[in-house]
């Protein structure tokens, strides 16, 4: 005999038959009213959604409204008609910056060129920019006294608290170009003076000389963010119990060894999933600090998906390849950000969002 | 009982000591130069003279920056915007954390993702141009004509730091939450007694980085805002580079210092204020950096 009964029936014990569950009755309802039910819970929480009424508006307004505007993508570009109005381009825009052929060889070069310095100045940064907070991290920790480490931690954090603006003036100033009545930059003169570089090159600006331009962004990366990336390594590391150092020193093992079997297996997990994060933003490129640092002499090495939007888009009139562009470039951003966030869940349980 | 050092040990103390007393000098250097070209005479400025020290001592081009209106302008526009900007994207988050942070919220799924897909995709500078083109001109025929309330509004609000509010109101014990509803608060009485003063960490740190974006907000501030007396002052900051950089404008210039400490100077200004509230504010700001990572 059973006596549990289906999710429509229930045993009653007492009376020895069959009744219809209640609960079922209210699931019932709730199926067959459904949207009255919805009504009815919101109306119940009234104060919740309005609370919540701002969030999407905001959203809703300066989010996703310029999603429409993408339109323009896909539309013949005109400076007056709003882009419901303008004609159907199809797919034109996307074919000239990616085959180009043509008047338009010369944009889809261009391109092709931001989309590979987009890549490369992030790629860049992940070898030389990622390391840097981990082996920082390090060597706090090889601090001892508490004084001295927050005097070398608050050091290092303080470019963090400058502007992009103020951070790549400072930039501009220290390598800027020498002219008849004054030097070159501190930095320039300093790197002649050392022969890292000759004399008219520290002359014409290091800024101007796209040479560097790759350089100069990482270097002012690791200056502005290593310090303040750090933390959330030295967190890590100091959440390690002393005993396992105490383990490891019983067993012989020397400052390498700890390195290498204490410290390092500790903090993997936290360096896998900054990783994981990194490559996931690979396209999603600071355009701020290009933008401020470039210069019609160094677009062959500066000039990223973003700044040719902005330089085609805003300073020039082609909304429409500016915005296909960067679209193109924000798709696949997103689905890196997607795939990054799937796999840094699977690795380790943790996601961002 | 005291270990006797190892010899790897050593020199491994030896190596980080150097390596971080070199990358924090170097850290530090910038500044350091930047104060002292500031305050440096002509000559030694134009030629690479000054090294760390300053030389030849004249404060004309601080002088010439503080009898210019137009920084002012610019320093109490900076303000303006800071502080509106961070109240109204607080105020928005806050709200809006509080009614995601409830399990009872219908569609709250749906809601999260709405918020989460712009941190994935953004539309992109033009169309964000367009955008805010059209919301001006809506601005406009209601009667605001200040640029200023349309970077204050539409500017700066961040899914990440919902989401950081989110979490912290989902820690909140639900039982302190229900003994306030028995005592008869409302909704609204529940947020501001209990949620509010219960995170209020997360909440300085949230309203630091709304604060941080506005206060070095640059590329939207210079499109958007057309009048050079609203102006913010990274744009300020910029737009005299560009101009003391510009080697035509600058033929004619005839000062006893050189046109580089004006700009130092400038630069100087923007840093000071937010050195001397560094300490009061450097414990929020590691914070944020651990409540990135959110376990589910």
């Amino acid at each position: 005999m059973r006596d549990k009964g289906s999710d429509f029936l229930i045993f009653d014990q007492a009376s020895g038959t069959y009744r219809e569950n209640p609960e079922q009755m209210v699931r019932d309802d709730v199926e067959k009213h459904y949207w009255l039910h919805v009504g009815r819970t919101i109306l119940k929480d009234w104060r919740l959604y309005v609370m919540l009424l701002p969030t999407l508006l905001v959203f809703l307004f300066w989010r996703y409204l310029p999603m429409y505007e993408l339109l323009g993508a896909f539309k013949v570009s005109d400076q007056v008609k709003p882009v419901a109005d303008q004609y159907f381009a199809g797919f034109s825009y996307f074919k000239t910056l990616l085959v180009g052929g043509g008047a338009s060889a010369g944009m889809s070069a261009e391109f092709w060129r931001a989309l590979r310095n987009t890549f490369l100045l992030s790629f860049y940064g992940l070898c030389f920019g990622f390391p840097m907070p981990i082996i920082l991290a390090l060597f706090f920790n090889e601090i001892r006294s508490n004084i001295a480490r927050s005097v070398y931690q608050v050091l290092t954090y303080l470019p963090k608290f400058m502007s992009t603006v103020v951070m790549t003036s400072l930039v501009m100033m220290l390598v800027k170009q020498g002219s008849l009545t004054s030097g070159a930059g501190i930095v320039s003169q300093f790197l002649a003076r050392l022969g890292l570089i000759s004399q008219e090159t520290a002359n014409a600006g290091l800024l101007n000389n796209p040479d560097f331009f790759r350089g100069i962004y990482q270097i002012s990366g690791i200056w502005e963010t290593a310090g303040y990336d750090s933390i959330v390594f030295f967190a890590a590391i100091i959440a390690i119990s002393p005993t396992s150092y105490e383990a490891a020193q019983i067993d012989g093992a020397g400052k390498m060894a700890q390195m290498r079997y204490v410290v390092l297996p500790s903090i993997l997990s936290t360096i896998v999933i900054m990783l994981i994060m990194r490559i996931g933003s690979l396209l999603n490129i600071g355009y701020e600090k290009v933008l401020l640092l470039y210069n019609t002499n160094t677009y062959v090495t500066a000039d990223v998906v973003s700044t040719f939007a902005q330089r085609y888009g805003l300073a020039g009139a082609q909304k429409g390849i500016a915005s296909a562009a960067e679209m193109m470039n924000n798709v696949v951003g997103m689905l890196l950000v997607i795939g990054a966030n799937t796999v840094a869940r699977k690795a380790s349980n943790v996601s961002l969002y | 009982m005291k270990r006797k050092l190892e010899v790897s040990e050593l020199i491994f103390k030896i190596v980080s000591y150097t390596l971080l007393t070199v990358f924090a000098l170097g850290c530090l250097y910038p500044f350091l130069y930047a104060v002292s070209a500031s305050i440096s005479g002509r000559h030694a400025v134009d030629y690479g003279e000054v090294v760390l020290f300053p030389k030849d001592i004249q404060f004309d081009a601080f002088r010439r920056m503080f009898n210019d209106n137009m920084f002012w302008n610019s320093y109490s526009n900076t303000l303006f915007l800071t502080v509106y900007g961070t109240l109204w994207a607080l105020g928005v988050a806050i709200l809006g954390a509080y009614a995601l942070s409830k399990k009872r919220l219908l569609f709250r799924k749906v809601f999260n993702f709405y918020l989460v897909f712009t941190m994935w995709f953004s539309a992109g500078i033009v169309p964000q141009y367009l955008n805010y083109l059209a919301t001006k001109n809506v601005f406009n025929s209601v009667g605001i004509m200040d640029d200023k309330w349309l970077v204050v509004i539409a500017m700066g609000m961040a899914a990440m730091n919902i989401i950081l509010l989110r979490n912290a109101f989902e820690n909140v014990p639900s039982e302190i939450e229900e003994a306030a509803i028995v005592d008869g608060a409302t909704e609204f009485g529940v947020l501001s007694k209990v949620f509010i003063p219960m995170s209020k960490s997360t909440i300085a740190t949230v309203a630091l980085f709304f604060a941080i974006s506005r206060w070095n907000g640059y590329f939207w501030a210079r499109q958007m805002i057309s009048n050079a007396h609203e102006h913010p002052l990274q744009v300020f900051i910029r737009l005299t580079l560009e101009d003391f950089t510009n080697s035509e404008t600058m033929a004619g210039w005839n000062e006893s210092y050189a046109s580089d400490s004006v700009i130092y100077a400038l630069i100087v200004c923007s840093i000071v204020p937010i050195l001397i509230i560094y300490p009061f504010i450097q414990k929020y700001f590691a914070k944020g950096t651990n409540a990135g990572g959110v376990k589910e």
